[in-house]
């Protein structure tokens, strides 16, 4: 490690600084271009010096109802994260610790199927929402996310929980833990970093959702993803606005994110430390 | 307290060939301290777990207490388990880890709080009922779940290579307290171990194992001066039993074969005799052998002594007889070199005697090595 010559250093260094700047330009460009007026984001020359305003702010949270999408992304994206570890948990208890000839297969099973194109199933679900009312509602929507999760949910926690020795759980049950005990006393307060990051990490894949919430939501199931995707409209481009949305957007789970860092990283790492 | 008797037990786990413990026969005497020894993969591990209940046997019964457990829960049966890993619950403290199973069998609070209190005293392990096992030596976390199998005070404690995590000192300090805990609390124990020399210290009665099969169940005394076969009298002991393949002549007389040659006396005469073969298995123990100066002895076994171990209070030394190495005890003041020519000699009522083919002993129980040096 500290046996690079300086010119080395120095060259990793600056290798390390472009990367870094290639990969935050967008995200800067985005909230650079939320300061702008509409005409001068969306204009030939890029401005990098200019007065700021908060016209877009104001035009997204006062004028185009941003709290009501807010909303639906919070629940949809909670909803279902809180179904996949309620569904998940004991799912994969069962595989980490009951398994059989056939959980492997299934564990494959699950995956393979985040192979599918999700357009695949869009028209039958389209026909079985309407014909449920489901359609433009957050509930219709979490159930979807839950599906759309659950795979990876139960992949993650099936890891965690192999790393449980299985001793302990044999001496819980010797010590008269039911199936529920084992799961509640033991092995989910012993998973528990685990757990917390896997729902982050269903949180944040549910709340950046686009397909399913354009194409089966309207208005009043709709979330986030839609409220920024009605800025590009047949009205013209409004290059401003929208990057005033998609940064508020995006914010509440940069926020998250900010404050669960260490969850998601001791997480992360968990079992290999022990 | 009670009777835990095993017939014919047996377990072929699921798309195994063989059995991995076969017609298992034992009955243990109402709190009595068992022993199941032998090599690893011999079927300890598997025996124990189908008494506990954590694997359901094939073949035969268990009964505990004079009740089948047939398909009952490990839970219902009564029994505490202490694993290698010692398995304690990483999330709770030492006082929440010994108070679980009581706390799921809706004990008063105050009962819980008395037997934990009770149940560290006896370990003395009072002043780490608020640590986590993170915070325990290995020592530590080992009293502690021993300490979570006695306040359950259940009918039978069930171990399985408690003490093979801890060092070398520490492990036979923890040997001394289980046998006083045992006695104490006079609980039927099943302890398993590899270790022949915990088995013979801790036992009172040994169950021999290879192979998924009992070899012999004695009491340490009688396994290690009456070994049914040549796999218990070369597993019971240290250093091992020496085997040494002879002829046998003169109708029983002697035995011997390149660099040997061994007088018998009458009782083994007259089983050398009457089993005919004129090949057999003789055994000696180490300790039996000693440095002979005469040659003309009855008893001679001649060769170059390849390794030297002094131990201070004895030495060990290592005899090529032929081609088979043997070992020999012999006392510190004997000066002995690596490369030298020495005779070793051996009592003939210390020489054990097994068939060839089959490893059997050809000793009725009754032959009999005698017990003094
Ligand atoms: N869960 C299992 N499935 C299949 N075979 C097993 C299982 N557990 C143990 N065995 C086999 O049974 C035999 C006895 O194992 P075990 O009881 O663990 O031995 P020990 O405790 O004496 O070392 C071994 O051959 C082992 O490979
Ligand atoms: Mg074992």
């Amino acid at each position: 490690m500290n046996k690079m010559s300086w010119p080395g250093k120095i060259g990793v260094n600056l290798l390390a600084w472009l990367v870094s700047i290639l990969m935050f330009f967008p995200i800067f460009w985005l909230i650079l271009s939320s300061f702008k007026t509409n005409a001068l984001a969306a204009a030939r020359e890029p401005a990098f010096i200019f007065s700021p305003t908060m016209a877009s702010y104001v035009n997204a949270l006062v004028n185009s109802n941003y709290w009501h999408y807010a909303l639906n992304s919070v629940y949809t994206a909670v909803g279902s994260t809180l179904l996949c570890v309620v569904l998940g948990v004991p799912a994969a208890y069962s595989m980490a610790f009951r398994r059989s000839k056939r959980t492997d297969f299934t564990l494959l099973w699950m995956l393979s199927t985040k192979m599918l194109p999700a357009v695949g199933v869009l028209v039958p679900i389209y026909i079985v929402y309407k014909n449920l009312h489901l359609l433009d509602s957050a509930l219709g929507l979490t159930l979807i996310y839950t599906a759309m999760n659950l795979p990876i949910v139960v992949w993650l926690l099936y890891t965690y929980f192999k790393d449980v020795p299985g001793e302990i759980l044999e001496a819980a049950e010797i010590d008269g833990a039911s199936l529920v005990d084992n799961i509640v006393r033991i092995v989910t307060p012993l998973a528990l970093p685990g757990i917390i990051s896997t729902g982050l990490l269903a949180i944040v894949l549910a709340w950046n959702e686009a397909f399913w919430a354009i194409n089966i939501t309207n208005v009043h199931g709709a979330t986030l993803s839609v409220f920024v995707s009605g800025f590009k409209s047949a009205r013209g481009q409004f290059w401003a606005n929208m990057s005033a949305a998609s940064t508020l957007s995006v914010l509440p789970i940069l926020v998250a994110g900010w404050f669960t860092q260490r969850q998601l990283v001791r997480g992360l790492t968990f079992g290999a430390v022990k | 307290m009670a009777v835990v008797e095993l017939s014919n037990v047996g377990k072929r786990y699921p798309g195994a060939e063989s059995l991995a413990v076969e017609d298992f026969n034992l009955t243990s005497e109402d709190g009595e301290f068992v022993v199941l020894v032998g090599p690893s993969g011999c079927g300890k591990t598997t025996t124990m777990r189908m008494i506990a209940g954590l694997e359901e046997h094939t073949e035969g019964a268990i009964k505990i207490g004079g009740r089948d457990v047939t398909g009952v829960a490990p839970k219902d049966r009564d029994i505490a388990m202490v694993f290698q890993s010692y398995a304690l619950y990483p999330h709770m403290t030492v006082r929440d880890n010994m108070a679980f199973s009581l706390k799921l069998k809706k004990y008063a609070k105050s009962d819980i709080k008395k037997r934990v209190d009770d149940a560290a005293a006896v370990l003395g392990i009072e002043p780490l009922l608020d640590r986590k096992p993170r915070a325990l030596s290995g020592g530590q976390r080992q009293r502690v779940a021993l300490g979570r199998a006695i306040v359950r005070q259940p009918q039978v404690f069930l171990m399985d290579e408690p003490l093979s995590n801890l060092d070398a000192k520490l492990r036979v300090d923890m040997r001394a307290e289980i046998v006083k805990l045992h006695r104490k609390l006079g609980v039927t124990t099943f302890y398993v171990t590899h270790d022949q020399t915990e088995a013979m210290t801790m036992g009172q009665r040994i169950a021999v194992m290879k192979d998924g099969l009992v070899q012999q169940i004695d009491s340490p005394n009688t396994l290690y001066q009456h070994p049914a076969n040549l796999f218990v009298a070369g597993f019971i002991g240290t250093p091992s039993m020496n085997f040494l393949t002879a002829e046998v002549s003169d109708n029983g007389q002697a035995l011997s074969g390149p660099d040997f040659q061994l007088a018998t006396d009458g009782p083994r005469r007259s089983v050398l005799a009457d089993h005919g073969q004129t090949q057999v298995w003789a055994g000696i123990r180490p300790e039996h052998l000693h440095l002979s100066d005469s040659e003309s002895a009855d008893n001679r076994m001649q060769g170059q002594v390849e390794v030297v171990e002094p131990l201070g209070a004895m030495t060990m030394i290592q005899v090529l007889i032929g081609d088979t190495r043997v070992t020999a005890q012999i006392k510190p003041h004997q000066m002995v070199a690596m490369g030298d020519t020495v005779t070793l000699g051996c009592p003939s009522d210390k020489l054990y005697l097994f068939d060839k083919d089959s490893e059997m002993t050809l000793h009725g129980i009754d032959i009999g090595q005698s017990d003094a040096h």
